[in-house]
């Protein structure tokens, strides 16, 4: 026995060897059939019965797709078209689509939801798109206030009044600052609420009257469809980031009654149905307002559904901030920054940024939630199906409407999270 | 030319003469080929694996090395030749690979410890449900393998709760419960910080002092040199060069080698 | 210096003064005063919330009071799992409501997590065709909206189901399933219920009443449940001293189903078959539409959710798990069993406690299809009726708010009881 032996009689090769086709069985479809379809006797059975199930479903809804009538105008005239054979009647989406897409929405304004929409994805464009110069961000905190004007119109100097409140607000801010910073914050949050209930009405019908310039004004009950879907959808979550911060930040602060009363406010909105939360925006708000105030029955809905999608993005970007190393806080201290400064320029913009692809998600749940409100009586594309099939001409159909509608939220939705999906993956890769 | 001493990060004796290599052929592979889909990973690989030998596999990264290894206990499918590991050779047959996988241990670059499982539970699994032994008695050949690779007092604890090296030295400790007489290596100090290496090392010197036959996947050249009989140099899926390691380190044949041994040794 | 005085010096190191500004600016102090005026501001905020109510049922000439649970109801519930008729109280249609929500939330969540389990497995697997089968389901039912699936599985009951009348006659025009067991018409599916021959009466436990045969039957299968953990305790017991698992299959399914066989002879069970008479079928147990349309909706729309939560956990697990246990010898059966399953369901139950949560919630959609849940009962005609919104609302909210902190408490302590020891 030895070490060496004649296994180690050494080696060298003299030339190297090409590479080479596998063997035939190895490749080609025949290869990946076996592999991949019928590679055991579960794996054919289940074949078998998905192509069966395939079949079955073609054979069932084909048909009645192809035999399809696209221009009739009543549900009857459908029928005579089609004179007995099995068919669908899409005609009702050719005729009503805009009532599904806009609601009762004056036709003529029709431009103002659509560029709505328009500069809606350029407002979100330097959000989500780091390449894109910060300056845009300026539009994007400008939209909510063009977006409001474009959809119901009125006096331009309603949203140049609040934005205003916004401008004098920073200046107090700002000219405070030099004293003392607490008396700038409450400076910052006084000078604003002071100017909007005291001032901001009358400065309005002060400039309205000098310079008239606005859009016409279109009352909140002739929203409907898929308008009244996205803009509930949209506000609630773009005004429930900041709230969500702040409760996701209070939630996990060392101070003992701020953290529990926070715990309690999300636990007790993620408790509850959403439906519970919307009756008590139609039955109860009421209730809780000083007596004789009003409010428009959308705007009620919106800052319910804002207050519920807050409780769940409290819970992502809570997820969101345990995701950063510890070693961020920690630096942030080493650098003599203070709570806030630190949340501001280092901890959230991480944060925020790893909690895109959950935002994202969170806004395609609240997205498919607002059909919600056809329970209180909004027309959101479920409720304006039921009214346009309660019309005697469409009395009766509904698979056509359904699909039409169905169809809309995949493509959106589909989209969406395919899109939170790239997100993560690039988020990834930055984030070692 | 003179010789390279190359390093080796452990501070103790190598008896060389505990390391004897017998006539018995443990692993015999000829003419392997195996495809990726259409991408020839391995080429016609012949060898020839004595019991008590120590290989040495290395090689740039994509040339195979790892899943030549992975072949030998049918962790990966080779699709033409044959490998007959103790006489037994590996088909599709699920017995022969069941017989195959209880002889050979593998250790992972990951360690792949069972995360839900203490360290005592880890070793003792496959004994329980492979060899179906009893659990006392699994029990005591986990101590005792445990006390081998000098970590018995972590026995009850859970790998989360471990280090690096002492998760690697576990691992070992796990493959060695089931009495192999092969042991496979698949870079195993790769993932671990330099401190940690000294401890693994160490363990697989005391194995081949024991006389397990061993292959190995490394970059530790200073292992190599100091404990492997044989190191084989692999390329673009074929085996180049193999030589004793003295002869492999001060008197490198091919170009190809040389290169290598320049990247690896050179700075 | 001697150290003697070092050590009075350090002792006796001066206090500062106390001033107002440390209020603010010294940390010892600052989160007290921070808390204090946040409890300051909530409790004048929740003051001026209150005062508004009062002002306003003041103005309303309303009081606030739930006397209204004791006022008879004065509506029929037509699906019933305790006895009740319009004469009895608001709060038995509540409890009529709720103990709905329970039934329906308990078979959406049954159909979710098989549903759920098998199209994420399947996801996974290597035929390609059921693969992507499998991703048509989810992505199909995960992007459309839950009132919408109600709704459309409520339509298809409805509408694409045979009316009763078509079963009459020698050659029916729609046949049911199961070998004329179980007819699905568009008054809701009928299935085939159990009676006894031999009755034990009731037991009367506050305001329900359920039936002794049954409860006799629920409390031999929960024995029946135990006997056979005890034989798979002493199973292991045996593998553990001699490395030999006896074969326990047989034995357990004995032990779990013999005692209830027995039971079921010896109450006298047998099948109540529906049965056509005049326009409609009597006999067996009448599963409603509403039911069958939010039992399919809820469940087959949570299921594709479910499925993506197992499928993340299967794969979360890291592929060299896997080959560890193969290359110690395990067989796939005995390496999912022993090794992928036990992690991957930390990863899998706690997002579908979640989605059970999300199922319990849902079922407050009831209201679309005419099921009476406890939304509807409740929330619905109840308050329509009596004009007790506010109250009624409240009580609602709580209600649901116990069962959500029920089963997230219970997932808090399954999370707390598996995690996996780190350092």
């Amino acid at each position: 026995m030895s070490d060496t032996h004649a296994q180690t009689v050494a080696y060298v090769r003299d030339s190297m060897l090409p590479e080479q086709a596998p063997p035939i069985a190895e490749k080609g479809a025949i290869k990946w059939l076996r592999e991949n379809l019928f590679s055991g006797w579960l794996n054919t059975i289940l074949t078998v019965l998905s192509l069966l199930t395939i079949w079955y479903a073609l054979a069932a809804i084909g048909p009645w797709l192809l035999n399809t009538v696209w221009n009739a105008q009543s549900l009857r005239e459908c029928r005579e078209v089609l004179d007995g054979a099995s068919g669908a009647c899409f005609a009702v989406i050719r005729d009503r689509w805009h009532q599904l897409l806009f609601g009762f929405y004056p036709p003529q304004y029709y431009w103002r939801p659509v560029l709505s929409l328009v500069l809606l994805f350029v407002a979100l464009a330097p959000v989500l798109f780091s390449q894109l110069p910060r300056k845009l961000l300026g539009f994007s905190a400008l939209y909510p206030f063009v977006a409001y004007h474009l959809l119901w119109g009125g006096s331009v100097w309603l949203p140049v009044s609040v934005i205003l409140g916004f401008v004098l607000g920073y200046v107090a801010f700002r000219v405070l600052h030099r004293f003392a910073p607490l008396l700038a914050i409450t400076g910052a949050i006084a000078v604003p609420v002071l100017w909007w209930i005291l001032f901001a009405a009358g400065f309005t019908s002060a400039m309205t009257s000098i310079a008239p310039i606005g859009l016409e004004f279109v009352r909140s009950d002739r929203f409907g469809g898929f308008l009244i879907s996205l803009v509930i959808g949209v506000t609630g979550i773009s005004l429930s980031l900041p709230i969500g911060i702040l409760l996701a930040l209070g939630r996990q602060s060392d101070m003992v009654f701020v953290k529990s009363v926070c715990v309690m406010v999300i636990e007790f909105i993620r408790g509850v149905p959403l439906i519970t939360l919307l009756f008590t925006a139609s039955l109860l708000l009421n209730y809780f307002l000083p007596p004789g105030t009003t409010f428009d029955l959308i705007l009620r809905v919106i800052i319910m559904v804002t207050l519920f999608a807050s409780a769940y993005m409290a819970e992502v970007i809570r997820g969101g901030l345990a995701a950063l190393p510890k070693g961020q806080y920690e630096a942030a201290d080493a650098l003599g920054l203070d709570y806030w400064k630190a949340q501001r320029l280092i901890i959230m913009p991480q944060a925020l940024k790893i909690s895109i692809p959950g935002i994202v998600n969170t806004f395609i749940g609240l997205f498919k939630d607002t059909t919600l409100v056809v329970f209180i009586g909004l027309l959101d594309p479920i409720g304006l199906s039921n009214a346009i099939r309660a019309d005697t001409d469409w009395n009766g159909i509904y698979w056509e409407l359904f699909i039409f509608i169905g169809a809309l939220f995949f493509i959106f939705c589909f989209g969406m999270s395919r899109y939170s999906m790239y997100l993560e993956r690039r988020l990834k890769t930055d984030h070692k | 030319m003179a010789e390279t001493k190359l390093e080796l990060p452990v501070d103790r004796e190598i008896d060389a003469s505990k390391m004897q290599v017998s006539d018995e052929i443990a692993i015999q592979i000829t003419g392997m080929n195996k495809w990726y889909g259409s991408f020839h990973v391995l080429r016609d690989i012949d060898m020839v694996v004595n019991r008590g030998e120590r290989i040495v596999v290395c090689g740039p990264s994509g040339s195979g090395k790892s899943t030549l290894i992975r072949c030998i206990n049918r962790l990966e499918e080779h699709q033409a030749g044959q490998i007959i590991v103790d006489g037994t050779e590996l088909t599709g047959d699920l017995k022969n690979i069941d017989k195959v996988r209880s002889e050979v241990g593998m250790v992972f670059q990951h360690f792949n410890l069972f995360p839900h499982l203490t360290i005592l539970e880890n070793c003792t699994l496959a004994p329980i449900w492979v060899r179906k032994v009893p659990k006392k008695e699994a029990e005591e050949i986990a101590m005792h393998f445990l006390e081998k690779v000098k970590i018995p007092e972590q026995a009850l604890k859970y790998p989360g709760q471990l280090s690096g090296g002492q998760q690697q030295r576990v691992a070992i400790a796990r493959s060695l419960c089931m009495r192999p007489r092969i042991m496979l290596f698949d870079e195993p100090t790769s993932a671990l910080d330099p401190e940690m290496i000294k401890e693994v090392l160490d363990t697989m010197i005391a194995l081949a002092e024991e006389g397990m036959t061993m292959i190995c996947v490394t970059h530790e050249m200073g292992f190599a040199q100091a404990v492997a009989n044989r190191v084989i140099f692999m390329d673009q899926g074929q085996i180049v060069e193999q030589n004793e390691p003295r002869e492999f380190f001060n008197n490198p044949q091919s170009e190809r080698t040389k290169l290598f041994l320049s990247q690896i040794l050179g700075h | 210096m001697s150290t003697s005085d070092d050590l009075r010096i350090a002792a006796s190191a001066p206090k500062r003064a106390f001033r107002f500004s440390m209020l603010l600016y010294d940390q010892r102090y600052r989160s007290i005063t921070i808390q204090v005026f946040f409890l300051f501001m909530l409790m004048l905020g929740a003051a001026w919330l209150i005062d508004n109510t009062v002002n306003n049922l003041r103005a309303l000439g309303r009081d606030f009071s739930f006397a209204f649970l004791s006022a008879p109801a004065g509506y029929d519930i037509n699906q019933r799992p305790i006895e009740y008729h319009s004469q009895m109280t608001h709060g038995r249609a509540a409890l009529v409501g709720f103990l709905n929500t329970i039934i329906l939330a308990v078979l959406a969540c049954l159909l979710a997590t098989v549903l759920g389990v098998i199209a994420g497995v399947l996801r996974l697997s290597n035929n390609w065709i059921v693969g992507r089968l499998m991703t048509v389901y989810i992505e199909v039912f995960r992007n459309i909206p839950t009132l919408l699936w109600i709704l459309i599985f409520g339509a298809i009951m409805t509408e694409a189901m045979p009316a009763p009348s078509a079963f009459r006659g020698d050659d029916p025009a729609a046949s049911m399933l199961f070998n004329d067991a179980v007819p699905i018409t568009n008054r809701g599916v009928y299935v085939p219920s159990i009676e006894f021959i031999r009755d034990l009466g009731d037991l009367r436990v506050g305001p329900i009443a359920p039936s002794l045969n049954w409860l006799l039957i629920f409390f031999v299968i929960i024995a029946g449940i135990y006997a056979n953990k005890r034989l798979i305790d002493h199973a292991t017991a045996v593998q553990n001293a001699t490395g030999v698992r006896p074969k326990t299959w047989w034995k357990s399914l004995l032990v779990l189903l013999g005692p209830v066989i027995v039971i079921f002879i010896g109450l006298g069970a047998y099948l109540d078959y529906p049965e056509l008479r005049g326009f409609n079928f009597a006999g067996g147990t009448h599963l409603r539409n509403s039911l069958i349309a939010m039992w399919l909706g809820l469940g087959i729309y949570t299921g594709a959710f479910v499925a993506e939560n197992v499928r993340a956990g299967i794969l979360a697990i890291s592929k060299g798990q896997t080959e560890a246990a193969f290359a110690l010898g395990l067989q796939p059966g005995k390496t999912m069993r022993l090794v992928i399953l036990p992690q991957a369901l930390r990863v899998i139950i706690p997002p579908l406690i979640s989605q059970y949560l999300n199922i319990t919630k849902n079922t407050s959609l009831g209201l679309a299809v005419g099921y009476m849940d406890l939304r509807s009962t409740l929330g619905g005609i109840t308050i329509n009726q009596t004009g007790r919104e506010l109250e009624g609302m409240l009580l609602m909210m709580l209600i649901y708010l116990a069962i959500s902190l029920t089963i997230s408490g219970a997932m808090n302590v399954y999370n707390s009881r598996v995690k996996l020891k780190e350092r």
